[in-house]
């Protein structure tokens, strides 16, 4: 590669930037409402199954299935489910089937940890139930739930453009879209995987923040 | 109870010999286990008293405690609270009545200091206002300072720090039973020691109902008033004062429990003002060298103790002493150091260890100003052991009001 290959790449970026950038936002839109859904299910199957062995078992035994599951695979059976289709419908189930695992894993194992005697001391000033598992576990579990979340949003970025195989949005397009052997081929593919590694890289930044503000001070 | 002195006062006069928590029948048996933890325990615990239960590891003490907040549901059996029965009411709301402290404190990480006190108050729905108040109260009654401790975090303090801030919080809302499960287990000895000695101080005044579980039965004798000595299944050995435990042990099983050393270990429940002092020939700072030696000559001690003019002791003197302190010398170069001095609510067990190191085997007692009131030798040790003894045991022969006597040795 010579000078003549870097010049025509950044060429093509001047001419197709607002392109990309479209894309990326369209990008992390996806992976954001794909991720929140994943933590919404995933915190409430923790939540559900930490304290009981066999459906925890079988909780993270289908979660950590999903994950084996080729994501070219998973998507052409999603897109054969009514209702789904073609399109970002099948892109948000796959992903977040994918995002469970780490969300679920994590937040079992960060409730499991909380020191019991925190949670018998509560009990026994007469926190209920619910009181113990909302102003005591999950605040000490936090830190292990996000760190689970974070996990999950990097690897639903990688996933998230292989949604362009099957009409998803976001950075896949070009990559998948480039007619290979052509003269845009190289510089279609290395924009797309350059554009995910920036997000990725964004949104951990972002994640620095959240564990920054949604910590609390006595257990950073 | 706005003033805590007044309501003491008022309090023990009329709470006297009233039983504050009565367990019938208790039993627990764990399912997949054969043997109950807990086997038919009977027992009443009277009011404004400690009530330690003390026994080998799995022996069901902390099965016990832990059934009079329902932490641990009894299969069978009654636990009666100021005549209310509590074994099928709300837990939560029964809980809120009852203060709770354990081993490792358990206090919130994630919460500063003022809101883990806070937390009963909050779930009964006090104001905000009355809330802030009771627990800088609280701070203030555990020794540390609300400006400085209020926003700390629990990782911020030290493990004494921490066990205070354990009390505080068990004592949000008044409760008028408090439950201990080793509070002072995990703290290093010097720290358990003050922090004992802080917690009984603070009793005299709160006089609240307490059950505190230890395997330690020298804490035990030091922080109860009564002691259920448990063997397995919570089956009472013996429920009595430290007193008659020590001096007259129910079984084998008690006197080993309490080990050998009983009467040293009587020793520390009797203080240096309870014993009678005896007297040393003592003078002032600056007497002539003949005063001493006449004193020397009408006693039969071979050492004078020498005060400053507020009385303090400074030094002994002796005759040896004397004869080097001639030729111009003054007597302020000669003498011994005044050690082993101690203060009259010493126990006489701290008394006799400074006694042992001291010379002419005496402890000089001082009141609170540090002023010379006597001294206590071993003679007076030796007498104390013997009528601590035969008084106990002439109360175990004729004695048809027990009730009325415990108050008596509660001290």
């Amino acid at each position: 590669m010579d000078d003549g290959w870097f010049s025509s790449f950044v060429t093509y970026l001047e001419f197709s930037y607002e392109d990309l950038i479209q894309l990326a936002i369209e990008h992390a839109l996806i992976v954001v409402i794909s991720v929140f859904i994943a933590t919404v299910i995933g915190v409430g199957l923790g939540v559900a199954t930490y304290r009981t062995d066999r459906p925890r078992e079988l909780v993270l035994a289908v979660t950590g299935t999903f994950l084996t599951i080729p994501s070219l695979a998973l998507f052409t059976l999603l897109i054969q489910v009514p209702l789904l289709g073609l399109g970002a419908p099948s892109v948000v189930v796959a992903l977040v089937m994918y995002g469970l695992l780490p969300i679920v894993r994590n937040t079992i194992v960060g409730l499991r940890e909380v020191d019991p005697a925190i949670v018998e001391s509560a009990q026994g000033m007469g926190m209920g139930r619910a009181a113990r598992l909302w102003r005591i576990e999950l605040p000490l579990a936090w830190p292990v739930v996000l760190t689970g979340v974070r996990v999950a949003t990097l690897l639903l970025i990688g996933i998230a453009a292989i949604g362009a195989y099957i009409n998803g949005p976001g950075l896949g397009e070009p990559i998948f879209g480039a007619s290979i052997g052509s003269a845009a081929a190289l510089n279609d593919v290395l924009s797309g995987t350059l554009g995910v590694i920036v997000l990725a890289i964004l949104f951990d930044l972002v994640y620095v923040a959240v564990f920054k503000l949604t910590i609390p001070k006595g257990i950073r | 109870m706005t003033d805590p002195q007044q309501g003491h006062e008022t309090g023990s006069a009329s709470d006297a010999g009233k039983i504050e928590i009565r367990l019938e029948n208790l039993a627990k048996r764990f399912p997949g286990v054969s043997e109950p933890a807990v086997d038919d325990l009977t027992m009443e615990i009277p009011k404004g008293e400690i009530v330690i239960l003390v026994g080998p590891s799995g022996c069901g003490k902390t099965t016990t405690m832990k059934m009079i907040n329902r932490i641990i549901e009894p299969t069978s059996g009654r636990i009666v609270l100021d005549g209310e029965d509590v074994t099928k009411v709300n837990p939560d709301q029964l809980r809120r009545r009852i203060g709770y402290v354990i081993q490792q404190i358990g206090l919130f990480p994630h919460q500063t200091i003022a809101d883990n006190i806070a937390t009963v108050p909050r779930l009964l729905g006090w104001s905000k206002e009355r809330t802030s108040e009771r627990v800088d109260e609280l701070l203030e009654m555990v020794s540390m300072d609300p400006g400085r401790y209020r926003k700390r975090y629990p990782k911020e303090l030290s493990g004494g720090q921490r066990q205070r801030v354990g009390v505080a919080r068990a004592m949000s809302a008044d409760p008028d039973v408090m439950l201990m499960d080793e509070p002072f287990g995990a703290i290093d000895p010097i720290t358990r020691d003050r922090l004992q000695n802080e917690f009984l101080r603070l009793q005299e005044q709160i006089k609240k109902t307490i059950i505190f579980v230890t395997h330690d039965i020298d804490e035990a004798i030091k922080m109860g008033d009564r002691i259920a000595i448990l063997r397995e299944q919570s089956h009472i050995a013996q429920f009595d004062t430290p007193e008659r435990i020590l001096v007259n042990p129910a079984d084998d099983f008690v006197a080993d429990f309490i080990g050998r050393g009983a009467s040293l270990k009587r020793l520390s429940l009797s203080r240096v003002r309870d014993v009678e002092l005896h007297d040393w020939p003592t003078t002032q700072e600056g007497a002539s060298p003949e005063e001493i030696r006449r004193l020397l000559d009408g006693s039969d001690k071979s050492a004078v103790l020498v005060l400053d003019e507020q009385r303090r002791p400074l030094r002994w003197v002796n005759a040896e002493h004397l004869s080097r302190s001639g030729n111009g010398r003054g007597l302020d170069d000669v003498g011994l150091p005044a050690e082993a001095v101690v203060q009259p609510n010493a126990t006489l067990s701290d008394t006799l260890n400074e006694m042992i190191t001291a010379r002419y085997s005496t402890a000089i007692v001082v009141d609170s100003s540090n002023a010379y009131q006597g001294i206590v030798d071993i003679d007076t040790i030796n007498e104390t052991v013997r009528s601590m003894r035969r008084a106990e045991r002439g109360r175990l022969r004729g004695d048809d009001a027990a009730d009325t006597d415990f108050d008596d040795e509660d001290d």
